[in-house]
């Protein structure tokens, strides 16, 4: 059997970082990421970028050394992605906050509204309903990121912590301030609006998590194969005729409830940024559909049928 | 086939011409819109000197230019940047940079300056109006002379030395101002909302003009140490752009 070797340049400075020889023709990126990092134990695999040219695309773990477009020899750039931080734990830490943040909100902890007010309840039902469908919502994305989600990477930059956080974090507290108020005013239509907000709320968080549970299903344990989702049995799936990320669709929905069961404008406000990221992430992601998939079905739009 | 030939040629022509038009467009709306600036902040000018000369004293002056000076500050927003963003859908790093900076300066003239009468005859106010009319005529003069291909030195000079001494003078006139604004607003209440109301949201401006004092004045004044929020990345931008342009620092490629 025929071995390569392996060349390691920098890939801006172009200084040779790394030389493996006697590398098996059916190696792996992802191993000669492992003995790379075997000689700089700084970087290890995660942070490590290799790509065939200093300004191209990244390898993938997955690709083989011997049906890359290199020689016996290979050489290789290597860019740092700088410290890394597992999608679990950022999840389970910008998701833990909101939680425990609304609750602290909500049980008037003292320091928060006027003395007088410590340790109240406040006397609108539909704060305690709020509070409810608002943890109830966050402890399924919890439970989500440890048992359902399947994640195609496993790191992200250190520093998105910090930003996701804070974003979560804090609007988690603008919100709850207003919502469990002393001075917060109920919804205006009463009854009524609450209702439908709550059905419209419930409906759509069983709708994501049906997509959860399908978007699981499509990818076997431990693989990061990309498969075109479809319907399923559930009716709650039927919406991926019409659209790529009806994940987003439904948690935007999901928070269209909560801002009308609330009337809150803070919420408003939350679930505007919140839909314009995911507008942004499902329109790259029906991109790379329609690149990947040659037959992906022409009705979908990517986040809200027909329209986005 | 000879004749789809033909057509392909006539249509790459009519494309190009096309883009040529769009680009002579382009440049002489860009020319006329700098020269219209200079022109603009320089009637501020003269309208202030001819105050100052007339009456002996700032009070007064901003009433007297209020209308000229919201006029071209608002006119700013159609800043060639976001035309190059509504044309390119491009947004690069320096027209965010410079999109604050204008942000910045419509909420000076409209939501402070102009709002709380006040503070109008305070010397701070007059500072940084004093600041904005040069750095102006020394900006819209640069890019007006570039477009036309006739660049004098000194106005380059100016350019990338003027922001030196103007730019901290400015920021500390702007944060006197809105210190001074402080108590008028606070007795007002204005552009405040309280609770209880029915989009359960609240707003002090009081606190807000707070805020913004303070993160914005020592992370202005910290750019030698701290590079964090976006004025010191101006202040750098422009440093930067200045040591680039005078003293030709050239950036060597290194050849393998």
């Amino acid at each position: 059997m025929k071995h390569y070797e392996v060349e390691i340049l920098d890939a801006k400075t172009k200084e040779k970082l790394c030389f493996l020889d006697k590398v098996e023709p059916n190696a792996t990126i992802g191993e000669i990421k492992s003995m790379f990092h075997r000689t700089h134990p700084q970087w290890y695999p995660a942070r490590q970028s290799i790509r065939l040219d200093p300004k191209g695309k990244s390898l993938k773990d997955e690709d083989v050394l011997q049906h890359l477009p290199v020689g016996t020899t290979a050489t290789f750039y290597f860019r740092d992605l700088g410290a890394q931080i597992s999608w679990v734990t950022v999840f389970l830490t910008e998701y833990t906050g909101p939680l425990v943040i609304y609750l602290l909100f909500y049980f008037r902890v003292p320091f928060i509204y006027a003395a007088k007010y410590d340790f109240t309840t406040s006397k609108h039902w539909v704060v305690h309903l709020a509070c409810m469908c608002h943890s109830f919502h966050y402890m399924k994305r919890l439970l989500e990121t440890l048992f359902v989600h399947r994640f195609s990477h496993g790191t992200m930059p250190l520093r998105n912590i910090f930003k996701n956080c804070t974003y979560y974090w804090g609007f988690a507290a603008w919100m709850a301030y207003y919502i469990n108020h002393p001075l917060y005013t109920p919804p205006i239509y009463g009854e009524q609006q609450i209702r439908l907000a709550l059905i419209l709320f419930l409906f759509c968080q069983i709708g994501n998590f049906s997509i959860h549970i399908a978007l699981r299903n499509l990818r076997p344990p431990g693989s990061k194969t990309r498969k075109i989702p479809y319907p399923t049995k559930n009716p709650f799936t039927w919406i991926s005729l019409l659209v790529s990320c009806p994940n987003y669709t439904y948690e935007l929905g999901s928070w269209l409830g909560f801002t009308l069961m609330t009337q809150c404008l803070p919420v408003a406000f939350f679930t505007l940024v919140g839909f314009i990221q995911m507008t942004v992430w499902a329109k790259g992601k029906h991109r790379s559909y329609l690149k990947e998939f040659r037959d992906y079905p022409p009705l979908r739009s990517p986040i809200i049928p027909f329209i986005l | 086939m000879a004749s789809s030939e033909e057509d392909g040629t006539v249509e790459e022509k009519e494309n190009n011409n096309k883009k040529r038009t769009k680009s002579a467009l382009t440049t002489a709306w860009l020319t006329f819109y700098n020269i219209a600036m200079t022109a603009g902040w320089l009637v501020l000018a003269m309208a202030m000197l001819r105050f100052y000369i007339k009456k002996g004293t700032h009070k007064g002056l901003y009433r007297s230019i209020a209308r000229t000076l919201k006029f071209f500050q608002t006119f700013a927003l159609l800043s060639p940047a976001y035309r190059v963003i509504c044309l390119l859908g491009i947004v690069r790093t320096s027209v965010i940079v410079t999109g604050v900076q204008v942000c910045s300066r419509i909420f000076m003239v409209w939501l402070v300056a102009s709002s709380i009468r006040q503070i109008q005859n305070e010397e701070s106010v007059i500072l940084f109006l004093v600041v904005w009319t040069v750095t102006e005529i020394t900006r819209y003069s640069y890019y007006t002379f570039k477009l036309l291909n006739h660049l004098p030195y000194f106005v380059k000079w100016a350019r990338y030395n003027f922001f030196i001494v103007l730019y901290p003078l400015g920021v500390i006139g702007e944060l006197l101002s809105i210190y001074a604004a402080l108590p008028f607003v606070r007795r007002s209440g204005m552009y405040s909302m309280r609770l209880p109301n029915k989009y359960n949201v609240s707003f002090d401006y009081y606190y807000c003009l707070i805020i913004i004092n303070v993160t914005f004045f020592p992370l202005n004044f910290s750019w030698i140490f701290v590079l964090l929020a976006v004025f010191p990345q101006l202040y750098f931008h422009m440093l930067r752009q200045r040591r680039r342009v005078l003293h030709g620092e050239v950036i060597v490629e290194k050849d393998d």
